[in-house]
């Protein structure tokens, strides 16, 4: 078991040494990065503006709930709001749910060309296919998810207001007083870290699982299943991480 | 030309090929046949370096393929061609996109140059009214000919066919086999076809080897096939009751 974990790893590396080399040409490269581009960032703004707006509006009731006659002004729902976005829920819960979108996609789309003789087919052309598969995918999305976070943590905020202003849990003037309030600038970088580190995890965790996929559908099942499975782990243990490393 | 010397493959404890030795003649198709599981698909593997073998050498014209240097073996790739059983066709790709892949990635040809390559190939296999289709738009036939087309777009000296005919009725595998035998004819390339298609062998069998359990049984052209007294090629070529009688017929016995 604890050898296998440590193959995997050095494999994993492996493939990373390969993916990261030289591109045989930059045009083709940037024309996939841009096609990852649009298939990892335009296809999930949905989703994670629908989780972002319940995620922001659930937060905000609760502690809407639980400040409800206490001493503790109402603002401070605004200013909880947009820290428990800016700092956990937007990087941390996208992240967790692109992980199942975007990283079972890649892993389905990897092995598929597997199976299908594709990646065959390119290795026999001469073409660098760790690299020309995984480098475009990586790149799209270290440049796209930590915008999908951003967006996430400003329809958190939004999804807030909506939950609590227009129900006349508190005013407006509270809510936004209470999102201006006390604003950490180091809380935005920490955001960032995490948006970056775990787009980086979930795209090359899930490119790992379907570069290596062998046999047929059941194991294509497995390895997209195993690209949420591990890529949702290696995410978390990463927050945890981060959370000490820029917290402490 | 390409020359194995012999070429031996174990996993793990089993020997898939025990030494095979043999020459694939320049503009010749050169077919590897045998029965499932003797060894065809792992031999075509090692000839274009998808597997490494265990022992042995491979000679493309002069070079020493194993061992090559990255950058020898990029270069060496650019003149092989291969057309997949499964035809391999990227499925995000239109049929045009498919064949101009390999243009875009390896040169700095210009847009017409590029169109006239492609246009020439997908003419060159008669398919000229299907650029913008998708393969899953197209039929069995006509992918295997994207793949000759893609196969060839860069003027391969080695072109590799895995199962040209697999899943294709008899007509349209003639049509293939004739293709192929045409383009390596016309272009004096290398041919090297996996097959267990006995039309194949006795249209296009220009040089074959009979791979039986790893190693090479018989080596010959289509002519001497009905002649030779091997019987593994004979149980292998006239396996039904059918085709036995007809040999007879033919053998005057």
């Amino acid at each position: 078991m604890k050898s296998n974990i440590f193959f995997s790893f050095g494999k994993y590396i492996g493939l990373l040494g390969q993916a990261f080399s030289k591109p045989e040409k930059f045009s083709m490269y940037w024309k996939e990065t841009l096609r990852q581009m649009d298939g990892i960032g335009v296809g999930s703004v949905v989703i994670v503006a629908l989780i972002a707006i319940f995620m922001g509006a659930v937060a905000a009731l609760q502690f809407a709930y639980q400040l409800d006659g206490q001493l503790i002004p109402m603002y401070y729902i605004g200013y909880i709001v947009r820290d428990l976005a800016i700092i956990e829920s937007a990087p941390t819960i996208t992240c967790l749910v692109l992980a199942g979108k975007v990283g079972s996609n890649i892993a389905a789309e990897i092995g598929g060309m597997r199976q299908k003789e594709h990646i065959d087919a390119m290795e026999i052309m001469g073409i660098n296919t760790a690299s020309y598969l995984i480098l475009p995918k990586t790149i799209a999305g270290l440049f796209v998810i930590p915008f999908l976070v951003t967006l996430a943590a400003a329809i958190a905020i939004l999804g807030g207001y909506l939950a609590t202003v227009p129900t006349g849990t508190i005013s407006d003037v509270d809510y936004i007083r209470g999102v201006r309030a006390y604003f950490v600038e180091y809380n935005v970088l920490m955001m960032y870290v995490k948006a970056y580190t775990f787009s980086f995890i979930l795209v090359t965790v899930s490119c790992f699982q379907g570069y290596y996929v062998q046999g047929g559908s059941i194991e294509l099942g497995k390895a997209s299943t195993n690209a949420v499975v591990y890529s949702n782990i290696l995410i978390l243990l990463a927050d945890y991480l981060i959370a000490v490393i820029l917290t402490v | 030309m390409i020359r194995i010397e012999h070429i031996k493959k174990s996993f793990g404890d089993v020997d898939v090929l025990k030494g095979i030795s043999h020459t694939f003649e320049a503009g010749k198709t050169n077919l590897i046949i045998g029965k499932s599981g003797a060894g065809k698909t792992v031999m075509l593997k090692i000839l274009v370096g998808l597997f490494p073998p265990t022992s042995g050498r491979i000679f493309y014209d002069d070079t020493d393929f194993i061992g090559l240097e990255k950058k020898q073996l990029r270069d060496l790739r650019m003149r092989v061609g291969m057309l997949f059983q499964g035809s391999a066709l990227f499925d995000s790709m239109t049929v045009e996109e498919n064949v101009r892949f390999p243009l875009d990635m390896f040169t700095n040809h210009t847009k017409q140059e590029k169109d006239k390559g492609v246009d020439y190939c997908l003419d060159r296999v008669g398919l000229n009214n299907a650029n913008k289709k998708y393969p899953s738009e197209i039929s069995g036939g006509m992918q295997k000919r994207v793949g000759i087309a893609r196969s060839i777009v860069l003027n391969p000296t080695y072109l590799f066919c895995d199962e040209p005919n697999s899943g294709l009725d008899p007509r349209t595998a003639l049509v293939i086999d004739e293709l192929i035998k045409d383009i390596t004819v016309e272009n004096n390339i290398t041919t090297v076809i996996n097959t267990h298609d006995m039309n194949s062998v006795m249209e296009i069998g220009d040089n074959i080897a009979l791979l039986h359990l790893g190693e090479l049984a018989w080596a010959g052209n289509k002519d001497e096939v009905l002649e030779s007294d091997n019987d593994i090629l004979q149980d292998f070529i006239f396996a039904s009751p059918f085709l036995k009688r007809l040999r007879n017929k033919a053998m005057g016995i």
